[in-house]
């Protein structure tokens, strides 16, 4: 995202009711971390060779995704995936699979 | 939620924007029953997501999933049972886990759609009324746009076998029978189509299953693409390093007509004769968007929607998701249930009073094999950045080489999203 379409957006927010608003970004950590599961299986719990991510710590979590990102961890398809979010995300995300035991 | 001040308004203030710009095409949020009807047509990688998460976000929302099959027959990893790496069995998954989901599943066509009155038209003769309504058919093959297929396909001498089922087994049976030395003549059409890598996948897997098993034979593959649509290094390279000499590949050659008596294959330059012929048609949303009204882009094709919801431009309380979507997204089972879920958590804050995530994240996996043991892999993500549309972030792309550490996850991710989606 960039800083003007943030800052446009900002603009553009205050029509908009709080309590809403916390309810889309709740929802977007929900909607995001599922995008996980259609590789890693339902839960985060993976059937055969892929990685399971459900329950994983969360600092662990946060830690992989920013590595894959900046390439300090190597990986097959990681690398492409992480780039698409930002550290906030990862956070929430981390946040959201440790509660999957 | 972990998010801190600065992070929360970057979220919420991006989406409120989009939102607004979203106004115009979006059904206001209703604040209404205490268990609203939503309706999901075909339950295929889309709608059967779309069915787990809309009670797993929504608990209180009712669904039901029309889907006239008795099983679910995937098309990833349907190439692998033509080139024999898999079975039909091995594709093939029940629906049996969905009701205990609170899903209620009706085996039924659906034969009508009344958009102002919210309601469905059964082919068995009943009626099911929807406060929402999200149409998942895939894609309905123009079987008409190359002439003499459809009365091939009805011989059963020529098939697309582009919906994994009855197709995929009796295309299979086709290539058992093929004398060695025999000529497979296989069609791409022009994008956009469902699963762009999946002609050339195919024609990987047939030729490691004549590699071994009829050598001589010859594949010629005729795209009507100006050159490989998806993962080029890839495939390309796998012709040249696996099979030389076995794969004809012809750019630029689109047929516009198949002869299932004489088995000929006719472009705009050649004849082409073929033991076996596949011939894929181009594609357009399935048959219900039409029903509903909501097949209206320029060329009566595709689903024009409100990307944060994927609910109609047209047609308000009416959802499409899959392979029926106007989009740069790619058209693929795995894309299809990432639509499902955006789409799903949108209609939970709809019902719920609330503006939708106006800024969802949707990511694009998809493995082809290349070979019995090495699969190569495609990746994007993609964030809904407001009038901009779906961008795709740096890093997505594909693999240039096939490796065997891929055709392992390859083969878990087909039974991750199996799970996922039926489980």
């Amino acid at each position: 995202m960039t800083i003007k379409t943030i800052t446009l957006s900002l603009a553009a927010c205050a029509g908009f009711g709080l309590a809403g608003i916390a309810g889309a970004a709740d929802m977007h950590t929900q909607s995001i971390s599922s995008t996980c599961m259609s590789c890693h299986g339902p839960g985060g719990k993976s059937l055969g060779a892929i990685p399971s991510i459900g329950g994983l710590d969360k600092d662990y979590f946060v830690k992989q995704m920013k590595d894959f990102k900046s390439g300090a961890r190597q990986g097959t398809i990681m690398k492409r995936h992480a780039a698409g979010y930002t550290d906030a995300e990862f956070e929430a995300m981390g946040a959201y699979f440790a509660t999957l035991k | 939620m972990t998010l801190n001040r600065r992070d929360f308004l970057k979220v919420s203030g991006a989406g409120a924007a989009v939102a607004l710009t979203g106004c115009a095409t979006q059904s206001a949020p209703t604040v209404a029953k205490a268990n609203p009807h939503v309706v999901i047509v075909g339950a295929g990688f889309g709608g059967a997501t779309c069915a787990k998460y809309l009670r797993q976000w929504g608990p209180n929302i009712e669904v039901t999933l029309i889907e006239p099959n008795d099983k679910f027959v995937s098309c990833p990893i349907s190439n692998w049972v033509l080139g024999g790496l898999k079975t039909m069995d091995d594709i093939t998954h029940s629906y049996d886990n969905l009701p205990k989901r609170g899903i209620k599943m009706v085996k039924d066509y659906v034969v009508g759609v009344d958009t102002s009155k919210r309601v469905l038209m059964l082919k068995g003769g009943s009626t099911i009324s929807y406060d929402r309504l999200v149409l998942a058919p895939g894609v309905e093959i123009m079987t008409d746009f190359v002439k003499g297929f459809r009365e091939a396909e009805a011989e059963g001498k020529v098939v697309h076998a582009w919906k994994a089922g009855a197709q995929t087994a009796l295309l299979r049976k086709q290539l058992e029978a093929m004398p060695d030395g025999g000529v497979f003549v296989m069609s791409v059409p022009a994008a956009p189509y469902r699963c762009p890598p999946g002609p050339y996948e195919r024609a990987c897997t047939v030729a490691n299953y004549f590699k071994k098993a009829k050598p001589k034979s010859k594949i010629i593959l005729l795209d009507g693409n100006p050159d490989v649509a998806s993962k080029p290094g890839l495939f390309k390279g796998a012709w040249k390093d696996l099979y030389p000499g076995m794969i004809d590949y012809r750019p630029n050659n689109l047929p516009y007509a198949v002869d299932g008596k004489t088995m000929v294959v006719t472009t705009e330059f050649d004849d082409v004769k073929g033991d076996v012929l596949n011939v894929v048609p181009r594609q357009k949303a399935g048959q219900v968007c039409e029903m509903a009204g909501v097949r209206t882009d320029s060329n009566g094709i595709w689903c024009p929607v409100n990307l944060a919801t994927f609910e109609s431009t047209s047609v308000p309380n009416v959802h499409i998701i899959g392979d029926s979507v106007l989009s740069n997204l790619p058209k693929s089972g795995h894309m299809a249930t990432n639509h499902a879920k955006v789409c799903a958590a949108a209609i939970v804050e709809l019902f719920a009073g609330r503006q939708p995530d106006p800024i969802p994240v949707v990511a694009n996996t998809c493995y082809s094999a290349v070979s019995d043991t090495q699969a190569g892999y495609v990746a994007n993500v993609f964030r809904l950045e407001g009038e901009k549309g779906y961008v795709s972030q740096p890093e997505g792309g594909a693999t240039a080489k096939g490796d065997e550490l891929n055709f392992a996850y390859a083969e878990s991710w087909a039974q991750n999203i199996w799970a996922e989606v039926l489980g």
